[in-house]
This record gives C-alpha cells, structure tokens and sequence, in this order.
C-alpha cells in the first residue's frame, strides 16, 4: 500500500536513521511511504490557544497535500509530528470556526475541512501489516533482549484527539516489541515527560525528568529503551548520565528484519 | 342549552395582583351557555368549594369552569368538590391563570386579556365534556421483590409482615447482596453478617415469602394489580428440596481453582459450591463452565458422596409464570471497573485494589481470613494509602458524574479499623471532600482523623507508580501545604464509584419503568415520590434508584413497602377514564397505535363486522386497555384514520379550545 | 480582580475554569511541580478569582512542559495546561517580552541537539 508521509525537519536532519530505517523497513512490509512533495516544518508543538490560527497552518497544508496520495491518510514517524498534526486534524472536527478562519485564510489554496486522518507507523505495522504476520517476517529476532518502550507524552495525550493508544496503560510498542522476538519491559514513567523543549531553557529539568524516565526503566530491568521521537531521545541520551542505550524503534526493526546499517 | 358555572380565583395576591379577576368573572359571564359567573379568594378553600357546590345545585349547571392554579394542583379539589354536588366529576374544566398566566405576566392588561381568553376556551371545551366513569380493576393480592440484597429483603419483610404473599426473585445463588460481602457496617460498627443473616433467615422462613433464588426476571406483561411475570429459574444441578447444605461435595469436588466471585476473585472455590457459610438458601451450585461432569462427562464425585441424593447433573432451566398485583425493584449496585483510571496502576499491581476488595480482605470469611495482608506477596502492610472519588465526580467523558455518597465513609472506617487492629500501620486518605451528612458520620470520620491518627490530606492523587521493590510510588497534591508529595505505600486502596447492576436496564425495558442517563430508576417525584417509579405498580426499593447507604437503604425499602401495601390493601383499583379508544368502524389495524403507545396498553382483536351490503367481514382493529392507558395522547396523533380518540381530551375539544383562542 | 485579563485568558484558552472542584489532580500530577511558583490548581484558581497579572510575572508560565498530564487526567475537564499557555502567550505577545530569543540560541547548541526542540522551543517562547 501507498501511503503520503510526513517526515518532518528534524527526520531530514539530526534523525537521518530515523527517516531511512523507517522507509526501508516499512518497503520491505509492503508500505511505501511516499513523501508529500512540499511541506514546511509542523513547529514541533501544537499551541492551544484558540486564536493560535498561522501556526497551525504548515499543518494544514500537509494535511491537504496527503489527501492527493494513496488512501488520503497522513502518515508519519516522529511523536511531535504526529501530535501536532493529529491536534490539528482534530480541530476541525470540533471546532467550526477553525475551520471558517483557516479556510478562509488559504482561500481555497487548498481548501481543507478535516477529511483527512493522521495515522502512526506504529499503527501501520499493527493495523495494516499486523503484528503476527510482522513476527513472521523477523528473519533476526531480539531474542532475550528486555527493552523498554518510551511513549513520552507526543504520542499518547491528549487521549480525546489522538486516540493513539490507552493514555495510562499503552500496549502498541510492547506488541511491536515482542513482535520482534524480545521481552518488552514495563515500567512507570514510560508515559511521563522526558523534559521535552525545556532542554534549552532550563536544562536542569530536562535532566531531573530524563533521569527519573531511566532510573524507572533500569529499576525494572531494561537492556536498552526505545522511541519515537528525536527530541525524546536526545534527552534521554545527553541529558542522563545512565548509559542505557536508545534507540528509535524503526532502527531496531530494521535490525530485526534484517536490513543492514548504512 | 347547557349551563355552565364560571368560578374565578383570586388565589390570595397570586393572580389578583396580576389579572383582574373581576374583570374575568364579569367578561365570561357574557359568553353564551355561561349561567354563573362569580370571583373569590380563595376556590379551593372550604368556602370556596361550598360556594360551587351551591351554584350548581343551585343553577342546575351541566359543567364547570374554575379559572385557577395548575389542575396539577386541585383538580382532584373540585373535582370531589363537584361530584359531592351531583354534578360528574369529568364535567369540571380548569383554566390556569395562574402558573400559565399570571405568574408569567407583569402587565396587568395583558395577563387580564390572556386570562379571558384561556375561560374562554375552557368553556368551549367543557361544553364538549362527555360525563366519563372511571373503570374499576381488580388487584392480585401478592408482590414480587426483584433483587435479594438488605433493600429487597427488607421490603419483602415488611409487605409480609402486613399479611400479603411476596416473592423474592435474586439472580445469584443466594440472597444477601453486597451487604453479605462487608465486613463492619457504619457508623456503628456492627459486623454486616450479624445484622443482616437473622433478616435472610427470617425471609426463608416466614410463610409469607418465596425466595426463588438464582433465578431472573424474563418477561413482565399487564398492568397495575395484574401483573404476569415469567421467571426462569436456573439450573443449579442441584434439586433445592433435597439439598441440607452439608457442604460435603464442596469439600471432596477435584476442580479447585475456579476464581471465587464472593471473594472478587481473589482466591478460589470449587467448580460446586456454596457461595458463602451463611447462605440462604443454603443449596449447593455446580458451575457448568467448570465441572468436570457437565462438560466433559467425567467424574461424577460429588452425587456419589452426597448422602441425600441431591445431586442432578440433568436438571433444566424451569419457567415459572406468577400472576402479581406490584413489582418492586430492588436490582442494587456494582462498584464501577477502575481499569481505565490507570494512572492509578490498578491493572499494573496486585496491590492496588478497591475498596470492596478490601472490604474482603479484612473480612475474617474472607480470602485471608481477615488478616490484612497485601495480595501480591501476603506480606503485611505498613504504609496504606486511600484514595477518594475514582470514577466519581467528573465529566460524563471522564465517568460518574455523580458522587457515589458512600465512599466518604467507608473509607473513614477502613482507615480507622486498620489503625485499631494495626497501630504500626500509617494510614493516609487523599481527599477532595469529605462527605458525611448522616446522623453520627460526621462524628465518626472525626474519629479516625482525631483518635485513630489516620492522615486526611487534602489533594487527590496524580499517579500512582509500581517499584521494582514491590511498594508503590504515590504522588499527590497536598493543597493546604502547598506540597507535592510521595509516599511510598505497600497497599493502595481506591474508593471506586457505584453504579447500577448491569440487569437493570434490560430490566427496566420489561418492566416499562423510566430510568436516567446513568442507568438508575427514575423516581415518579424526586421530593414527593421517590419510592414509586412513574409507570403505576412499580416500585423502588435500595441503591438501584440512586447511591445509597444501608440506613437510607432500610429507610427507603420500607417506604417501598407501605406503598406496596397501600396498593395490595385495596380490592379494586379505580382507573382514569380520561383514555384513549378507538372507533372500530374507522380503525384499518395499521398498528401505528400500538407501536406508539409507551404503556403497552394497546391490543389487537380479530372482530366480525356486518357490512353495508349485508355480508360479514373479519377486521382487525384496536383495543384500548383502559386500565393500563394513561392517557397521554400519543396514538390519537399517530392514528392516521382518526379513529383513536380520547375520552376528556377529545380531537373536537382540543379543536374547540384553539378555535375560542383564536377568536 | 480584573475580568478583562481573565475573559481574554478564558476565551483564548477555551478551558473550563468555572468546572474545576479543587481536587488538586493536576498539580499532583505535573512532573515539574519543583519548579513552579504557582502550581497548575493555582492557575485555574487564580484565573478564575481574576488575579491574572501575579501570574503573568510568575517565572511559573515557563516551567510547563506541555505534557498534558494535567489535562488528561483532570476529572473534571478544566484543560489547565491550555490556561497556563494562554498566560504565558499574554506575556509573549507584548513587544519586547519574547522569553527566548534566537540570540540566546548558539550557547545551547550540540552537535547531537534536535532542530525539533528549537523549533519548539521558539513557537512556545517567542512570537
């Protein structure tokens, strides 16, 4: 299947691996993610005001562009992404005059009225592909690993619009990861904030939250942890002293399938 | 000619300040048929009904118009007032210039103006009135409870003890309810099973009551004082009259690993058991979906050890089909499932548990023989946290949007009597509000706080996070001192919300009683009738028609019960004629009728017709049951023949009415 | 008091002041409770009362890592995290009271830092 797909800047950047080990493992299970011929950067977070209308706009375009390609879903890989652009999705649904302005703004160039639906890679392996059928094409299973999954706040809240998964009790990447042949570890904090863009202005919270993210899946006995999203990584990574490896979850599938590195 | 009485009430100031009701009395004195047309204070009063009684002795008058309250108010008043006079009562017209005129108006022209013209149209109506005589019904003198819990047992008791047969009909194994599963009671303290077996003894063996247990309600049809209900009684496998209860094939049955229900799964019973020691009736049950024997043909243990030949691994569902002049529900509540307020971890440990299975660990019938142990290692507990209002008090997306009233205080005794038997133990209680309205609760929660030292923090609880060590992690809001606070708690208990029983709403269906949004018995008044449900005969007993504890419980089920006896205590029952019926010359049997009526009251006959041209025809067409009819109107508007009418409120009447409006 | 601080905050926001019962869910749930002077009840609540300008002055309004724990396990439906970001925007929008400015930038660059979170962090700290 033909799907359109969102990378967003960071994944044409500084998450390289994240892009490639995405495209090639999802060709290989018979997903081409085609990229969405123009696009500008989401923002990175969803602003909430109400009267927030141009920074929404990158979104909505995208959004519209998608509908050219494939089923007209928006796919994409990174957690920020997905939620600005779900958010955005999701507020036309709700509120009307959303829709008025932002319409009324583009004048028809193009004209958008929340058709669309945004859906994760993490739901396209499950839903379209399937967890068991993914477990049958794992040619280097994971075997004996304990990994623990990092949701973050992105991908899970809020529950109302994103409907990604169960916001308190998640089970997508546990499947994911058992799928791939290893042991999926849980753990509490794995939905609580890893510190997020605070990393610029006060560096100290993001590393009192990244620590309390690790500390709680070290406790629970993880090899190494995996995500979706850049910026959770980097703070997982730089903003922690704990040297449990992370990686992003397209790269340990590509491993798993048997994609070699680059 | 016919001559009507105009009666204009001044109501004290009420409409006098507003309209001008000599104004009134003098202009419907002009209308033709309009024989008497006078004012006074106050109608209702005995002066007042005596100076209509008068008029219409007096003038021989056909009908009567008062210009008053709502009829809500004093229909019944004069309509009394007028039968007492010689005059049928249904010759007796309201026209409210009060709560429709008067109480809505500030100009006094206008309201004047408005009060003329709803005479006017009263009268246009009155002079259609037919004289109409309620139809009488006769009453089954017998009851049925459905729901076996303390507010189905209690009315059960006191219907009995007023002399009439009722049956108890309870879906599970025993009577008892949720109150057979706690442990102490507030705000006395006593022990639940103490209190409430003597009443479960007493219902098996007052001559008065039947208890069919495990068996359910399938269908209700009829009406007021003539009820038919089908009542399937399950098969247990066992025949209930040879039964003793020994409880020796629960003791020898192999399949031991069945989760026990009355311990919420918290240990385990055998595939036949008795559910609790003080059962009633105390009859052994085999769970098909886990004997061996009924599933697959092997073993056969417990009907060779029984020593009376109890066991039937035949036995079938039975129909029993009972004739009942009132049905009371009594269907009780279930705590609501917590598993999506996950921040909590509820389905992440085993030691984060509801208050009900707390309730069970402390029992000493219970799955640890009351010892307070934490269930994922029996380790005991030093530090236990409560945490109030889980499901209760949000959003309609987020859950319950009502408070579940019973939590405040049971919470209050859980921490107090853990901290009497368990004086190392810390005990914290996270909460919003503490909710204590009854007589003795206040005093009580201030026991725990004050004597027992448990700690009452206000602030609800953000999250509560399992360690690999086994304690939990629970971080919450102290709002007085402005903190975010961790305790690590071995056991953390959630006061989880109450809601209907989930047979309810089908029961509801059956039974044509109204509910609400959250799956509770709607009341027929909330102040005024809040034992009756609106659909006549039915009743409302216990925590089905709202949360409740067990003093309102007891308090309501006998409440219930007089109503019950008031109905069951007459022979007949006097209908309002004011229903619809149904013109068997026009009616075509279409059905739109029936499909309409929100009472069932509509039936179909098959009815033999001599035509014009001298043959027979067999049509079909609508019967009005006018004992079940309530008169609301609803298949004289879907009737497309015209055929449906009703009696007081006729299509010519209403017609009439808008006709002298629109004058 | 001042109404016309709070009707903007409200309006802009779309939160639900008026639903919160003061169950303190959502400071007990914010994972950077430490380092805020007000506290998310104490948004909903100060706004609420009017008192708007306290927290306009409040280093609070930077120390929200919109992860919108506040907001999804609220009861009630109050949304604090959108009225703490309605606040912060008040502040920002005003000439010259941009939080984070490009030239604050290059002294936090590494090699490995995401342009996610720059990007994110000017849309929640600069207009």
């Amino acid at each position: 299947m033909k799907i359109a797909y969102y990378p967003g800047c960071t994944l044409k950047n500084r998450a390289r691996e994240l892009d490639r080990t995405a495209r090639e493992s999802a060709a290989l299970l018979g997903i081409e993610l085609e990229e969405i011929p123009v696009w500008q950067c989401c923002g990175g977070a969803y602003t909430s005001a109400k009267d927030e209308i141009a920074t929404k706009l990158s979104s909505v375009r995208a959004l519209a562009a998608g509908r050219q390609i494939g089923d007209g879903r928006v796919a994409t890989v990174c957690s920020a992404c997905y939620n600005v652009l779900k958010q955005t999705n999701h507020e036309f649904a709700v509120n009307p005059d959303f829709d008025f302005k932002v319409n009324n703004y583009l004048k028809g160039d193009p004209e958008y009225h929340g058709e669309g639906e945004v859906v994760h890679l993490l739901e396209l392996l499950r839903d379209e592909v399937g967890f068991e059928e993914l477990a049958r094409r794992v040619t280097k299973p994971l075997k004996g690993k304990r990994i623990a999954a990092y949701y973050g706040c992105l991908l899970l809240r809020p529950s109302s619009a994103l409907a990604f998964d169960d916001p308190e009790n998640p089970k997508i990447m546990e499947d994911f990861i058992r799928a791939l042949g290893a042991e999926p570890v849980l753990y509490p904090m794995r939905n609580e904030c890893c510190g997020g863009y605070l990393t610029l202005s006060d560096r100290e919270t993001a590393k009192r939250r990244s620590t309390a993210v690790k500390e709680s899946a070290r406790e629970m006995g993880a090899d190494f942890m995996i995500t979706a999203c850049p910026l959770c990584l980097y703070n997982l990574t730089k903003n922690t002293d704990d040297p449990i490896p992370v990686r992003y979850f397209t790269e340990v599938l590509a491993d798993a399938l048997g994609l070699g590195g680059e | 000619m016919q001559k009507i009485g105009v009666f204009v009430c001044h109501c004290g100031t009420n409409i006098a300040a507003t309209v001008d009701v000599k104004a009134v009395a003098e202009a419907l004195g002009r209308e033709p048929s309009v024989a008497v047309s006078t004012d006074y204070p106050y109608m209702c009063s005995e002066s007042g009904q005596n100076l209509i009684k008068d008029a219409i002795r007096e003038h021989a008058l056909d009908g009567v118009v008062i210009c008053s309250c709502s009829p809500r108010m004093h229909e019944n008043t004069f309509r009394k007032a007028a039968a007492q006079a010689g005059l049928n009562p249904y010759m007796v017209e309201i026209a409210n210039i009060r709560e429709q005129c008067s109480w809505i108006h500030k100009d006094k022209e206008e309201a004047t103006e408005k009060a003329i013209i709803l005479g006017r149209a009263a009268i246009a109506k009155v002079l259609l009135n037919a004289p109409l005589t309620a139809g009488e019904s006769p009453v089954t003198k017998r009851a049925l409870v459905i729901g076996g819990g303390i507010a189905g047992i209690q009315t059960a008791l006191d219907i009995a003890e007023a002399g009439f047969p009722v049956d108890i009909v309870e879906k599970e194994p025993t009577i008892g309810g949720k109150m057979a599963q706690l442990d102490k009671t507030f705000p006395t303290l006593d022990c639940a099973a103490c209190i409430l077996t003597p009443k479960m003894v007493d219902c098996a063996q007052n001559e008065n009551i039947r208890i069919l247990s495990f068996s359910e309600v399938e269908a209700v049809s009829g009406f007021v004082g003539n009820f038919t209900v089908k009542i399937r009684r399950k098969a247990r496998y066992v025949d209930e009259t040879k039964c003793t209860g020994c409880g020796l094939c629960t003791e020898k049955c192999p399949v031991k690993k069945v989760p026990n229900e009355f311990n919420l799964g918290m240990d385990q019973r055998r595939a036949v058991y008795i559910p609790f020691a003080q059962a009633v009736p105390k009859v052994a049950r085999i769970d098909p979906d886990w004997c061996n024997m009924l599933k697959n043909g092997k073993c056969g243990l417990c009907s060779k050890i029984c020593t009376v030949g109890a066991i039937d691994y035949k036995q079938q569902d039975t129909i029993l089909e009972e004739q009942y002049g009132a049905i009371v529900a009594a269907t009780g509540y279930e705590p609501i499932k917590v598993d999506r307020y996950d921040e909590y971890a509820y389905t992440q440990s085993k030691d984060v548990i509801t208050s009900l299975e707390f309730e069970r660990l402390t029992n000493a019938a219970g799955p640890t023989s009351g010892t307070l142990l934490r269930p994922s290692d029996g380790r005991h507990p030093h530090t236990i946290v409560f945490i109030q209002c889980v499901g209760s008090r949000c959003t309609p997306e987020k859950g319950k949007t009502y408070c579940s009233k019973i939590c405040c205080m049971y919470t209050a005794k859980h921490a107090m009597l853990t901290r009497e038997k368990y004086p190392d133990t810390d005990v914290y209680v996270f909460y919003i509000d503490v909710r204590t309205p009854g007589k003795n609760f206040d005093e009580f929660y201030r026991r725990a706080a004050e004597e027992y030292g448990v700690h009452y923090i206000k602030g609800a609880v953000g999250k509560v996070a399992p360690r690999a060590d086994g304690t939990l992690d629970v971080q919450g809001s102290d709002l007085l001192m402005n903190e975010q606070l961790h305790i690590r708690a071995d056991l953390v208990v959630l006061a989880a919300a109450i809601e209907p029983s989930k047979t309810a709403r089908p029961l509801a269906t059956m039974l044509t009683a109204s509910m609400d949004t959250n799956d509770f018995f709607t009341e027929a008044h909330p102040k005024l009738r809040p034992v009756e449900s609106p659909t006549a005969g039915i009743f409302l007993s216990g925590a089905c028609q709202g949360p409740k504890d067990i003093p309102e419980t007891v308090s309501q089920a006998s409440a219930c019960a007089a109503k019950v006896i008031g109905l069951l205590a007459k022979d007949k029952l006097t209908g309002n004629p004011c229903v619809a019926h149904s013109d068997e010359w026009m009616c075509n049997g279409c059905s739109n009728c029936a499909s309409v009526c929100p009472y069932g009251a509509i039936t179909y006959e098959d009815r033999d017709f001599r035509m014009p041209d001298r043959t027979t025809k067999t049509r079909r067409v609508a019967i009005v049951n006018p004992a079940v009819c309530q008169g609301c109107g609803a298949c004289t508007v879907a009737c497309p023949s015209g055929a449906m009418d009703l009696y007081g409120f006729s299509n010519s009447q209403i017609m009439a009415e808008v006709d002298a409006i629109c004058k | 008091m001042n109404h016309d601080f709070k009707d903007r905050i409200v309006r802009m926001s779309g939160a639900a002041v008026e639903k919160c019962m003061r169950c303190g869910k959502c400071s007990a749930t914010c994972p950077n409770y430490g380092e805020m002077e007000y506290h998310p009840h104490q948004f909903v609540y100060m706004v609420e009362r009017g008192e708007v300008e306290r927290l306009m002055a409040s280093p609070s309004i930077y120390a929200c890592l919109t992860c919108f724990a506040c907001v999804e396990r609220c009861p009630r439906g109050v949304e604090p995290a959108k009225v703490i970001e309605a606040v912060r925007l008040e502040v920002i929008r005003q000439k010259g009271q941009n939080y984070l400015k490009p030239d604050d930038i290059p002294a936090t660059l590494d090699d490995d830092l995401p342009q996610q979170a720059l990007v994110t962090a000017l849309r929640k700290f600069a207009k």
